[in-house]
């Protein structure tokens, strides 16, 4: 006697396999795409695979807290992965150091206006308070942002959201804003997009080049940082208007 | 590659210790980032099974954010709302952020002096 389809079901969906697995077979499906694409920006994997496994998931039913039982564990990567970082930072470190002024002014520049032009926008349409405060620390890696907005009274999970497409976002128009300043420099353009677009932009980066990757990774971390420091600041300065 | 693995982890590790005890408002892991530059710094050496270890991680580091980005489907309603300003906000700030950043670096190069490792030409990051 064969089980069921039915009852198969109930024992994958309860198991951390399938959620794992269906998150590499989306990836992969979705890389192969961009790959065939000659890595067109707009094919972006991450928003790909995101949109196979949101339907998939939506077509079945499923919770997403089940397949996060199975694919927090590519999840789980992100903590090494940031680690990592450093490896690609010191093979170009000595780029890095004679540009020092260079990317902190960048840097500051970057951040205030990702933060200032974010909220300034929202704010002429019409968008909430909380809204405004969850929309400003958008271009910082998503554990920072929420962390950000937690504090300063925005909603940590409509932060994540907005973290997600500001990233995706970023990594599908960097080419195009880049090529159309005439920016061909891969440490300039990989710095921008890191300080923009954290991580998801970082990985896009890292599929041009090692110098862009490095480049953005430090644009990222250091961003990270100094939005964490700005915030409070700039929400006093905003309170004052 | 299981050494590696092992080094980047003992890394995140010592990371999240410090930020539980120091209450730094950054991530473990960037702090894990930071002493294993500045570990690589001090060595003046980077061991060939580390520097292919990270290399193979980074370079599916986009698979790494699918898990999160397919949480945006719970939260999706609460953007229903506001999507207008939320969406124009998202986009044109973070194409200003990208130029900004780059011109500003771009404006500051010319002045200092870097003799360029520059692997330039179109179609980059």
């Amino acid at each position: 006697m064969s089980p069921r389809i039915g009852d198969v079901w109930v024992y994958l969906s309860a198991s951390p396999l399938l959620g794992l697995t269906l998150t590499l077979l989306a990836y992969q499906a979705a890389y192969w795409i961009y790959q065939r694409a000659n890595f067109n920006p707009l094919l972006n994997p991450v928003l790909l695979a995101i949109a196979m496994l949101v339907t998939a998931l939506t077509l079945t039913d499923t919770p997403y807290a089940t397949y996060f039982d199975g694919a927090q564990f590519v999840h789980f990567l992100l903590g090494p992965a940031t680690v990592a970082l450093a490896v690609p930072l010191y093979l170009q470190f000595d780029r890095l150091r004679k540009l020092a002024l260079p990317l902190a002014v960048a840097l500051l520049a970057g951040s205030v206006t990702a933060i200032g032009s974010a909220v300034g926008i929202a704010w002429l349409l019409g968008a909430a308070d909380a809204t405004l405060l969850s929309l400003a620390p958008k271009s910082v890696t998503a554990p920072i942002a929420m962390g950000i907005a937690e504090k300063l009274g925005g909603i940590p999970s409509l932060t994540a959201v907005m973290v997600i497409m500001t990233g995706v976002s970023g990594a599908m128009m960097a080419k195009y804003v880049l090529d159309a300043l005439r920016i061909t420099d891969h440490g300039v353009r990989g710095f921008a997009v890191g300080v923009a677009a954290h991580g998801i932009g970082t990985a896009r980066a890292f599929q041009v080049s090692e110098q862009a990757g490095a480049f953005a990774g430090l644009g990222m971390g250091l961003n990270g940082l100094v939005t964490a420091m700005l915030m409070p600041l700039l929400l006093v300065l905003w309170r004052l208007i | 590659m299981l050494g590696a693995l092992t080094i980047l982890l003992v890394y995140q590790l010592i990371g999240e210790v410090i930020v539980q005890f120091t209450r730094l408002p950054v991530p473990g892991p960037v702090i894990g980032l930071l002493l294993l530059f500045l570990t690589l710094w001090v060595r003046g050496s980077l061991a060939a099974p580390l520097r292919d270890t990270a290399n193979g991680i980074l370079q599916h580091l986009s698979l790494l954010f699918v898990p999160a980005g397919v949480g945006v489907m719970v939260h999706f309603s609460r953007i229903s709302g506001e999507w207008l300003p939320i969406i124009v906000a998202v986009l044109a700030s973070t194409a200003l952020a990208i130029a900004v950043s780059a011109l500003v670096m771009r404006a500051l190069m010319r002045g200092a002096s870097d003799d360029g490792t520059e692997n330039g030409g179109e179609g980059g990051a």
